[in-house]
């Protein structure tokens, strides 16, 4: 028998999709973004670990979708609804987006975190997906889990403590 | 932009680590100085890797750590962190400050001690910048210091910003700090030097070392 692993970890710049009764999860978001998109009633559910705004900014040689707001959010959802998500009973959650350090410079890269969440905002908006709940922003590290079965993301800082959204 | 960071050789990351070595024995030195006790770094260790791999080197991406973090400004970019386990860090600002409550091991955190911590980063980062700077021959200049006490992988990410643009892979130039006494014996305190990927070209250039270089 294949044994299946209770929770699925995504990675940085990753994404993944589960069914209840797994849960996924994805450890140490920074200025980074988790995005949690699910249909509560099916009990499936997706995580993005969102790296980086805008794919635009890219100048490898192989894109990494997972990695960039603008093709994280969209390949998140495709795999939701090939997993047997219903596009109208999607809902999304997200974490992370924190600023790590404090510093007067004005490199643009220093707000990344703002950044990333206002394009994974932009995006979920552009599929018309709501963020039924959120916790952004501030200066703490986050690791996140995502339990489809009762659609409630666990949040653990070091620094604040834990609570569920 | 060459082909970050494939089109490096052995060579190449033979250089990074003696650049490493450079720095991190000036930065020893003055870390010794600084706490009164011998403090080694060990050669670097120069490695390419996913940046998953690179949060499993400090533990994995929850492990809370106490980190310095400079950014390297001038010819060559890039990022510098000094990392040691919030218990390391307070044993180490103990001795600095002779103090022995300025705890960074859970909040809320010590004004002074921070201050103190990040006054350590600042020199040892300061010395490994200069030494490397007097190498290659490059204006690199550092941040002001920032400190952060949150989980690895909230804290590293920072530093790939630059080249997450380019790659999924980072070169990581990696050194271990070691006590010749026992009382540290066991820090897993470390030093990451993470150049921005245009950095690598200007630092080879300045050095008289093609891209392409395949020698031994």
């Amino acid at each position: 028998m294949i044994k299946i692993d209770d929770i699925v970890k995504v990675g940085i710049a990753d994404l993944n999709v589960v069914q209840a009764p797994q849960k996924i999860r994805t450890s140490g978001l920074g200025s980074c973004v988790g995005v949690v998109i699910f249909d509560v009633s099916m009990k499936i559910a997706g995580l993005a670990h969102v790296m980086l705004p805008d794919s635009n900014m890219f100048r490898g040689e192989q894109l990494n979708r997972a990695k960039y707001a603008d093709t994280a959010v969209p390949d998140l959802v495709e795999a939701v609804l090939q997993l047997g998500g219903r596009k109208y009973a999607l809902k999304a959650k997200m974490a992370g987006g924190a600023q790590m350090f404090q510093f007067t410079s004005g490199n643009d890269m220093m707000r990344i975190g703002n950044r990333n969440i206002e394009e994974v905002k932009n995006q979920l908006d552009l599929l018309h997906i709501p963020i039924v709940a959120e916790d952004v922003g501030g200066q703490n590290g986050r690791t996140i889990e995502f339990d489809p079965s009762t659609g409630l993301l666990h949040i653990r800082t070091v620094n604040q403590g834990t609570k569920e959204i | 932009m060459k082909t970050y960071p494939f089109r490096l050789t052995n060579f190449h990351l033979d250089i990074l680590k003696e650049i490493g070595n450079i720095g991190a024995g000036n930065a020893a030195t003055s870390l010794s100085k600084i706490l009164n006790r011998t403090i080694n770094m060990n050669v670097p260790d120069v490695q390419i890797m996913s940046f998953d791999d690179m949060m499993e080197r400090l533990g994995g991406h929850e492990k809370e750590i106490a980190s310095v973090f400079i950014r390297i400004e001038g010819d060559a970019p890039g990022s510098i962190f000094f990392v040691l386990t919030p218990e390391e860090a307070s044993m180490f600002i103990s001795d600095m400050i002779g103090v022995e409550d300025n705890h960074l091991q859970a909040p809320p955190y010590n004004d002074l001690a921070i201050s103190a911590y990040m006054e350590l980063g600042n020199i040892v980062s300061g010395s490994y910048l200069s030494a490397l700077s007097d190498f290659t021959n490059l204006n690199m200049q550092p941040s002001v210091p920032s400190v952060s006490i949150d989980m690895v992988g909230a804290i590293l990410t920072f530093g790939l910003m630059e080249l997450s643009n380019i790659s999924d892979q980072v070169i990581l130039i990696d050194t271990k700090l070691t006590d010749e006494l026992d009382k540290y014996s066991d820090i897993t305190g470390r030093f990451f030097l993470l150049l921005d990927p245009d950095s690598f070209d200007k630092i080879f250039d300045s050095l008289g070392i093609a891209e392409d270089d395949q020698n031994r």
